[in-house]
């Protein structure tokens, strides 16, 4: 099965279950979790399900395209259930059937695995799932999102989907991974990996981001002082990745490491705080919506 | 009558490092609960897997035990007037417990007489009782990791799926969250189906046909012999880790293990590297030779059958090569950066807020280490190489192959120091200097390491003690304790001409120089005095008995060979000398007599009796002797310690004399102060060995 026919299956699959498929979020993030979608979503009383793929960037992963393993931007995709259903498990491997995985002849656990983003200030229990010793897919209990408790509880399903693939495909590198018939995934991201690692480790501007970062801070924290939601979210977005990208850098020293990650949670929580609000202001519509349903 | 009790509580995925405490938990909470209710039992069998704990209780009674229960009223005194009349308050307590004033027993309770109601309970039907008491023995499982699910307002280890509860063949009803008791249980997740549960002694054969070993010695038992097999019919030596075996066994409902290979060339990364990436990332068991040379398979337990295993084992070796192409990656890396390179980033790894940077702390260890290769008078070769192993000792932490996995600190800086063209007394000597890393571990088998060792050690104790984080109870976050007794097991088995009193001093002059300490350097000896009283204690119990160990330390034990030859020598007295009692009693009758000496000097010229003469005489002669009992170990005849308890013993018969012929506490002043003060010099010598009085005859 080729990496978009995957995509497409595992979409289809989880409409059948009732999710959204939403589309990837526009600005730079490390993993879906930080998509609105599930960042802001998963919190408050409201029940959502979403499923969507994530470009995700990790600036300190990229190696020029030329490790088998290793990229700057993975894909996940992504799904979020809330509250979590009793039969989630279940569900999951029912998907992994769809995508021709056959239970009996592999070995399929699930291994204890507390996910934690203190950048977020989230913290979940679960397990990453092993299929014949790899792990490919991270499933997670939220227990707490943006510093706040979560009630319902959410569940979240990352599948790491390169690692899926190249099990599936049964390829050693994921750049021979075939994408669409007659084109490989090498085809559509070496180069842009090759340059964003270059580009990363060499060429970036510690002094720019470092601006940067502070001016992302500041605008986070204005649109959040007016309970601006989403504008605000975003700005601690980009915080968070000009982060990313000066740690990657090598610009922040380990000491100093600590206050950045401090300085973006804090403001993670201010908006997670603010979004309960608002959609107090308004009533938590979505449950209403599940009543007259 | 009796039934067979089983509650299985179906879980998703337990993480396998709680399963076992889990299950004991069940157990005990189990047994109490049927104590508590007076539910005679036979046995209570407890079974665990990822996805189920579950007890069986083998011959639950059917009802309660028929009891009579005592209750206590108001005393005699209020209850009956002088006529033998019952007062209201007697009266009352009859009415409220149900029985008539004329059946009251009295008992005597503390020298006081009490009024007792003797009423007899009848036992109710087990089956009412275990709804509620099945419930409230799941509630109250503790685990050290909750967690919430769904829309529950309940905490538990993983979410709750099922639960099956029979009393023989009938379903004990209740509920938790959304989950009511049945008699279904599920099998293996791929393997087996759904499974209607006919009786409680049924459980553990029904799982078995649905694919799940629910007994955890049957499964443990199981996967050794898989493993077992697997060695001898490729003439392997597969290493079995406990805790990596405790852990498979919880990660499997059906074992089967399978082997997978790895391509030679990895083989040039140290065998450490490779083994820990393959048991801490991927659960795999190593595979050595003969020799214990590491060899490029590896062995997985799967959680199944024996079906596919070609297409599992590719799987997992394509998962490896990954893994180790990261780590030989890593490897390579890491041999490109100069060790001062490395040093120089320690500056910005944070050790403690209050006690700087690692770099920091290195500086501190090399002046440490100096001074007690100062203190020691090792030759000046040895010497550097003990700067050097300073200097260098932590150069690895700031290594890629350390930051992905931190147990192999130590082992890495050997690897690379050597490579690096360091030499090999300084090379060994990073890896040593984290000796002993766990109980039991021996201590570093160089002088050079075991330098390094203690003043890495003390650094970190005697700083952390400065800025006021002392180890209690449970916390010991920077593991202080194992840090300390490493300290006090190196001093002994290298027999270092080093008190613990020179090592403190050593290390507190340079946090005072650093400007670390927050406390009075007094306060700081005094914490670290009772820390360590309790480390050589703990040390001393594993061979001596507490109160010859009390008696020993009492004497002070910086000098730790010393108090641990007094301790020996003194056991052996103990044990082996027959009139050693009467001995130590002479010994503690001095003592005792001796706490009351206002004089310190002896005059001879106040004896009125030859018994004290002599008592003086053998105690001055005693004070010679010291060089006496160092040659006694010299020439191996007995311990300096063995000699000097001799010669204290000696000390027996004149006392004895003595305090049968001379009336200490004498009329005339001057006499008795003198006399005090002879006895008061004698005991300060018996003190210097051990405090007498502590030692406790049967």
């Amino acid at each position: 099965m080729n990496f978009q026919s995957m995509i497409l299956t595992l979409q289809q699959f989880w409409a059948e279950q009732g999710c959204i498929n939403a589309q990837p979020y526009d600005t730079e993030k490390g993993a879906g979790t930080m998509n609105p979608m599930t960042y802001l979503r998963s919190l408050g009383p409201e029940p959502w399900k979403v499923a969507y793929v994530e470009p995700s960037r990790r600036p300190s992963d990229g190696r020029y395209g030329e490790n088998p393993n290793r990229l700057y931007q993975h894909h996940q995709f992504q799904v979020i259930i809330k509250p979590s259903p009793d039969n989630i498990q279940e569900l999951y491997l029912d998907s992994l059937k769809a995508l021709g995985v056959d239970p009996l002849i592999h070995d399929i656990r699930f291994v204890e695995d507390n996910w934690e983003n203190p950048t977020l200030g989230c913290a979940g229990l679960g397990w990453e799932v092993w299929l014949d010793g790899m792990e490919i897919t991270q499933f997670t209990y939220f227990q707490q999102v943006g510093g706040m408790e979560t009630n319902p509880v959410a569940v979240e399903i990352t599948y790491g989907m390169e690692r899926l693939a190249s099990y599936i495909q049964d390829k050693e590198n994921v750049f021979d991974l075939e994408y669409v018939e007659g084109m490989t995934y090498g085809d559509v991201y070496r180069q842009a990996e090759y340059e964003h690692s270059k580009y990363t480790f060499e060429l970036s501007d510690a002094q720019m981001l470092f601006t940067l970062f502070n001016m992302y801070e500041q605008e986070a924290g204005r649109a959040a002082n007016e309970n601006l939601v989403f504008p605000a979210y975003d700005y601690v977005l980009k915080c968070s990745h000009t982060f990313n990208l000066l740690d990657a850098r090598g610009a922040i020293s380990v000491t100093e490491r600590t206050g950045y990650i401090t300085r973006v949670r804090n403001l993670a929580r201010k908006v997670a705080a603010a979004y309960v609000e608002e959609r107090e202001k308004l009533g938590f519509p979505l449950i209403k919506k599940e009543v007259e349903a | 009558m009796a039934k067979d009790l089983l509650l299985e509580i179906g879980l998703e995925e337990v993480p396998a490092r709680f399963l076992r405490a889990a299950m004991n938990q069940l157990r005990e909470k189990t047994e109490k609960w049927l104590d508590a209710s007076r539910l005679s039992y036979d046995k209570v069998e407890a079974y665990a897997t990822p996805r189920r704990l579950a007890v069986l209780a083998r011959g639950v009674a059917e009802k309660q035990d028929d009891v009579n229960e005592e209750v206590k009223g108001p005393s005699r005194k209020i209850a009956q007037d002088a006529n033998g009349d019952w007062s209201k308050a007697a009266l009352g307590f009859a009415r409220s417990q149900g029985v008539e004033a004329s059946d009251f027993t009295f008992k005597e309770l503390g020298g006081v007489e009490y009024i007792y109601a003797t009423k007899s309970l009848n036992g109710q039907e087990a089956s009412a009782l275990l709804p509620e008491g099945l419930k409230s023995i799941i509630s109250s499982l503790t685990f050290p990791k909750n967690m919430r699910w769904g829309t529950y307002d309940f905490r538990f280890i993983r979410p709750i799926r099922w639960m099956v509860a029979l009393f023989g063949a009938d379903i004990v009803p209740f509920e938790i969250t959304d989950v009511a008791t049945n008699r279904v249980s599920r099998g293996h997740r791929f393997l087996g189906s759904e499974t209607s549960i006919a009786q409680a002694s049924d459980y553990v054969e029904a799982l078995r046909g649905q694919h799940v070993l629910v007994d955890v010695e049957e499964r443990e038992a199981l996967i050794l012999k898989q493993i077992r097999d697997l060695a001898e019919q490729k003439n392997w030596n597969i290493a079995i880790k406990e805790d990596l075996l405790e852990e498979v066994l919880f990660l499997v409902e059906t074992p089967t293990a399978l082997f997978g290979t790895f391509e030679e060339s990895f083989l040039n990364i140290p065998q450490e590297v490779l083994i820990t990436s393959m048991r801490e990332h991927q659960r795999y068991f190593p595979v050595l030779d003969a020799e214990g040379k590491l060899l490029p398979f590896f062995v997985t337990v799967r959680n199944g059958d024996a079906k596919s295993l070609d297409v599992i084992a590719k799987g997992n070796e394509k998962v490896l090569r990954a893994r180790l192409s990261d780590a030989k990656f890593f490897y390579e890396e890491d041999q490109k950066v100069a060790i001062q390179d490395s040093l120089a980033k320690l500056e910005n790894v944070v050790f403690h807020e209050d006690l700087g940077s690692t770099g920091d702390k290195v500086r501190r260890i090399r002046q440490t280490a100096d001074s007690i290769a100062t203190q020691l008078k090792l030759g000046s070769e040895t010497a550097q190489h003990i700067s050097r192993a300073a200097d260098i000792c932590k150069f690895d932490l700031v290594t890629q192959m350390v930051y992905e996995f931190p147990e192999l600190q130590g082992v890495m800086g050997e690897d690379y120091a050597r490579k690096a063209g360091e030499k090999e007394e300084v090379a060994r000597a990073v890896f040593e200097h984290y000796q002993p890393r766990f109980a039991g571990e021996s201590v570093p088998a160089s002088i050079v390491g075991s330098v390094v060792s203690l003043a890495d050690k003390t650094d970190a104790i005697v700083g952390f003690f400065g800025i006021g984080i002392i180890p209690t109870g449970s916390q010991d976050p920077y593991a202080l304790r194992r840090q300390a007794a490493g300290i006090v097991q190196i001093l002994l088995d290298h027999h270092l001409e080093l008190t613990l009193e020179q090592l403190f001093g050593l290390s507190i002059a340079v946090h005072e120089q650093a400007g670390h300490l927050k406390r009075s350097a007094d306060e700081v000896r005094k914490d670290l005095h009772d820390f360590f009283e309790l480390r050589v204690k703990k040390l001393l119990s594993d061979t001596l008995r507490y109160d010859i160990v009390d008696a020993v330390i009492a004497a002070g034990f910086g000098d730790i060979a010393a108090v641990v030859a007094r301790g020996k020598a003194l056991m052996h007295a103990v044990q082996h000398e027959e009139d050693f009692k009467t001995t130590v009693e002479s010994f503690t009758r001095t003592s005792n007599l001796a706490a009351k000496a206002q004089e310190r000097e002896v005059k001879p010229e106040l004896f009125e009796d030859e018994a004290e003469r002599e008592l003086f005489e053998s105690w001055e002669l005693l004070h010679g002797q010291r060089e006496t009992w160092a040659y006694a170990e010299e020439e191996g005849t007995m311990t300096a310690a063995a000699a000097e308890l001799t010669a204290l013993s000696g000390l027996k018969q004149p006392i004895t004399t003595f305090f049968d012929r001379v009336m200490v506490m004498a009329e005339d002043e001057k006499v008795r102060a003198n006399r005090l003060a002879l006895l008061a010099a004698v005991d300060s010598d018996l003190k210097q060995f051990a405090d007498f009085g502590k030692l406790v005859w049967q």
